[in-house]
């Protein structure tokens, strides 16, 4: 496939991980966080571990929008789902996701409820049309990648009037995330010296651009680099940041220039600030409490929130104590100092967030790391 | 969840849609969020939306750097 074969090209990356251990200080070592899940899934995919010096090190941050949405949102969705006038429309991602109880939307649906796997918002909305008698919901989750196509269906909802639409909207925002890690206790407690430098994420920065992450480089001093998803790309991040770091520059730099602008999308940036404003806070899994990290549907398109439509419960969940997850998200734990991993917590039954997608940082330890791991230590 | 992937736009239909293709396989998707989308670019492609065109030239710079890279030790 064109602009993706030309990435993985194996002699280059030989070539470029030679160029690392060149790079990298011995006398030194380097911690930089990949924060987009993709990320986390592309570096176990492809060994990257394997071709980086052993001061080199990538920490998983939290950036899987199935991983880090809170129980207490997976339940009002199942909720809706086992309302009888509701059609759910969701992407397949949270389908599995087990919300309290180890209920899921497909369990739901084996009970009867009426949940519709969709690729594209758009399917929701035409389902809408379809089922004028039913109340069709679609369960909105994602970055600023799926935020944009979410934006775009509520104004043709709003346009075309169809009055049976709604979206339950739980959209977040990368930026607010990255910051909440940052100011973190645990990272300020270890004097801030766990994170040298963050992996932009690719797909999110189409969108946004390069410009929020400045904000970071300066305020935090910490390095940032724009990445694609391809193994090539990853490799030519690090190089990058590791050369920042030894420069003693904290800079945006953008690897993944074949794609992301500084300025990203204006025309879906208008489309995401017409419909939606931010929340006052939000909680993420793993992390709690973010400020101005999610956004709501705004007062012009109130009438097509699924918040204001139904009624929803508000549960109280509590995590497993055992779980790691926000030590892990932070850069300050590994799945392996977990006690639950791979015994009482697998892909077929997480308990904790890092766990449920495979994008997460437990996941693809799982799948893919962690007998590298073992055959290290 | 993120994740995207690169597709040829195949066949501009109105402003709001294009058929574009990946691997062999022709897809009917949004290209709302874009201006100007031509028969020919790439454009990144995800839940059913082009999100960004790939700029080409950009992309051959980063191959040509991945090379230089890795040459200068
Ligand atoms: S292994 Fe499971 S319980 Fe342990 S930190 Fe990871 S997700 Fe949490």
């Amino acid at each position: 496939m064109k602009y993706v074969d030309e990435y993985r090209n194996g002699d280059l990356a030989s070539q470029l991980s030679a160029k690392i251990h060149h790079l990298a200080n011995a006398e030194r070592s380097y911690r930089f966080m990949e924060f987009c899940g993709g990320h986390t899934h592309a570096i176990f995919r492809y060994g990257i571990p394997d071709l980086l010096p052993s001061n080199v090190r990538m920490i998983h941050g939290p950036g899987c929008p199935v991983c880090v949405l809170p129980m207490s949102r997976l339940n009002q969705a199942i909720e809706l789902a086992q309302n009888k006038q509701v059609i759910l429309c969701s992407y397949g991602d949270m389908m599995r996701v087990p919300g309290s109880r180890k209920m899921t939307l497909l369990k739901a649906r084996a009970e009867g409820a009426d949940v519709r796997m969709v690729y594209s918002c758009s399917d929701a909305l035409q389902i809408a049309k379809d089922n004028p008698k039913k109340e069709v919901v679609f369960f909105a989750i994602g970055f600023e990648t799926t935020t944009p196509p979410t934006a775009l269906i509520i104004k043709q909802a709003a346009a075309q009037q169809v009055g049976n639409f709604s979206v339950f909207c739980n959209h977040l925002l990368t930026p607010s995330a990255i910051t909440s890690i940052l100011e973190s206790a645990d990272i300020r407690a270890m004097g801030a010296l766990m994170l040298d430098g963050f992996i932009g994420p690719a797909h999110v920065s189409t969108v946004i651009g390069s410009q929020p992450y400045e904000y970071f480089a300066r305020e935090y001093h910490r390095p940032v680099v724009i990445a694609g998803f391809e193994p090539l790309d990853l490799l030519q991040a690090i190089a990058m940041l590791i050369q920042q770091v030894n420069d003693g520059r904290a800079e945006v730099e953008n690897e993944f220039a074949r794609a992301v602008t500084r300025e990203g999308n204006r025309k879906a940036k208008k489309h995401v600030a017409d419909v939606f404003e931010l929340r006052k806070e939000f909680e993420w899994r793993g992390l709690g409490l973010v400020p101005y990290s999610a956004l709501r549907i705004n007062k012009s398109y109130k009438a097509f929130d699924a918040e204001n439509r139904f009624n929803l419960t508000t549960t109280r969940t509590t995590e497993n104590r055992a779980c790691e997850c926000p030590a892990i998200i932070r850069g300050v734990k590994t799945p392996r100092d977990c006690s639950l991993f791979a015994i009482g917590c697998t892909p077929e039954n997480p308990i904790g967030s890092c766990m449920v997608s495979s994008e997460g940082a437990c996941a693809a330890y799982y799948s893919y790391g962690r007998h590298y791991e073992q055959n290290n230590d | 969840m993120c994740l995207a992937i690169p597709v040829r736009v195949n066949e501009v239909i109105n402003v709001d849609e294009a058929i574009v293709e990946a691997d062999g396989i022709r897809k009917l998707v949004s290209i709302s969020l874009l201006d100007d989308v031509k028969v020919g670019d790439y454009v990144i492609l995800h839940v059913g939306f082009a999100l960004n065109k790939i700029d080409q030239q950009e992309a051959e710079k980063t191959l040509a750097l991945f090379a230089e890279m890795a040459e200068q030790k």
